[in-house]
């Protein structure tokens, strides 16, 4: 229980450790602490921003996705116009060509029937003269008589 | 230990293991207490000294090797006690020392580790170490006291460097005016020159004694209560020794209750020690008196 250099040998002791401790083992921990810190400080950051990027493309995927179904339907209806277009043009062509064919075919009709009509004509003017002739019983100068002939068939 | 009396026992356990001078002149370790008492002040408690290097050297190595090792990525098992620990101390500095230093931390540090192990050496029952020193010497009156905080050697000497530290650093950041106006300008002032030069007497004597109590108590609050623990372990065993089965029996519960006390004893009594040190030094590094 005496007091004696013992003291001075605890106090050198302590001294060292301090200075040891300040020297070698404070600043290294410290430094892996607050480096810790600062990186979890930032992975939360990261996540924080991430979060927020998710969420931006999320609403950018909405937004992508309605202008899409936007335009899909636009161009679905330019579609149907452009086929209801297609379909009337086509009827309207075929009814022209219809008519078109039908015209022809009775502009044909007609001439045929008006040559015909010139050759029945011509014969019945034969066919009278020689009736006339066969009834009269000479034969009519057909130069002479040519031209009453066809006034004839004229009339027929 | 049984032909010892019961007083014999106790004196024996409380005996240092002392090196010093010894009266023919020669340098050797003291045999007896009046001895050791006759070696004076340069005598050195063999065991205080190299429990408390050996305790020191320990807490010294383990703490440099997780700082080797320390990384900013996931820590193993050392580095997280030593990050636990050491944040800890960080803590309670930044509580209470609002200045700039670099040694405040690693001294409290220090403090609280090494006080915390010097003390824990007191949960190894009170016979192990001596015994061990026993068989190591083989002198059978060898005496030997692991526990050093229970030396005032230690204790004091811990505290007298803090307040070495506390002198430095008040005159450091004060000057040698500021300190000394500190010491005689307070808690008593006048305007008139006449009072104040009396008045200095009196407030010379009051910080001083508040200067001087802060060291003396430090050391003794960690003294005394380790010395007490220590001393009641030992009646304790002295219950051992007693030979009546229901007294040794006894003594078991009490011994397992008081090291279970002594547990929280021997953290609280460390960490006071960090505490005080720090406040003192912050005290110390105040200018606004």
């Amino acid at each position: 229980m005496n007091i004696n250099a013992t003291l001075i040998g605890q106090s050198v002791a302590f001294f060292i450790f301090v200075l040891f401790c300040m020297k070698f083992v404070w600043p290294p921990v410290i430094a892996a602490l607050q480096e810790r810190q600062k990186k979890i400080a930032d992975g939360l950051d990261a996540a924080s921003r991430a979060a927020r990027d998710l969420e931006l493309a999320h609403e950018k995927v909405g937004q992508q996705l309605r202008e899409a179904k936007t335009q899909a339907a636009e161009i679905i209806e330019q579609a149907k116009k452009r086929a209801t277009q297609i379909v009337d043009e086509a009827r309207d062509q075929a009814r022209v060509e219809g008519e078109r064919l039908k015209a022809q075919a009775q502009a044909e009709i007609e001439q045929e029937l008006n040559s015909v009509k010139d050759a029945l004509r011509a014969q019945l003017g034969g066919l009278a003269i020689s009736g006339a002739e066969k009834i009269l019983g000479a034969t009519i100068d057909q130069n002479a008589h040519a031209e009453l002939v066809s006034k004839l068939a004229a009339e027929i | 230990m049984a032909e010892q009396t019961a007083s014999g026992y106790i004196q024996h356990h409380l005996q240092n293991l002392t090196f010093g001078k010894t009266q023919t002149g020669d340098w050797g370790f003291a045999h007896t207490a009046q001895e050791a008492k006759e070696m004076g002040f340069w005598a050195f408690h063999v065991d205080t000294l190299g429990w408390s290097v050996a305790l020191g050297l320990i807490f010294i190595l383990l703490f440099r090797m997780a700082a080797k090792k320390a990384t900013s990525g996931q820590p193993g098992g050392l580095q997280n006690f030593v990050e636990v620990m050491i944040e800890f101390v960080d803590t309670s500095v930044k509580d209470s020392f609002h200045g700039r230093n670099k040694l405040i931390a690693p001294l409290a540090l220090t403090i609280f580790v090494w006080v915390f192990l010097m003390n824990a050496v007191d949960l190894v029952p009170v016979d192990w170490i001596p015994q061990l020193a026993i068989l190591i010497s083989g002198d059978h009156h060898i005496p030997f006291r692991a526990v050093s905080t229970t030396d005032p050697n230690a204790t004091l000497g811990m505290a007298l460097s803090v307040f070495a530290l506390i002198i430095f650093y008040s005159i450091k950041v004060k000057g040698i005016g500021g300190f000394i106006g500190e010491l005689t300008l307070h808690p008593f002032g006048s305007k008139n020159i006449a009072v104040q030069i009396l008045l200095i007497p009196v407030n010379f004597l009051l910080e001083f004694v508040t200067l001087v109590a802060k060291p003396i108590s430090l050391a003794l609050r960690l003294f005394g209560n380790m010395y007490a623990g220590e001393l009641v372990f030992i009646l304790i065993a002295v219950m051992f020794g007693s030979g009546l089965l229901w007294l040794s029996g006894l003594g078991v519960a009490l011994q397992w209750a008081w090291a279970v006390f002594h547990i929280l004893i021997i953290t609280l009594q460390a960490f006071i020690f960090m505490m005080l040190t720090i406040v003192y030094l912050s005290m110390a590094h105040e200018d606004n008196h």
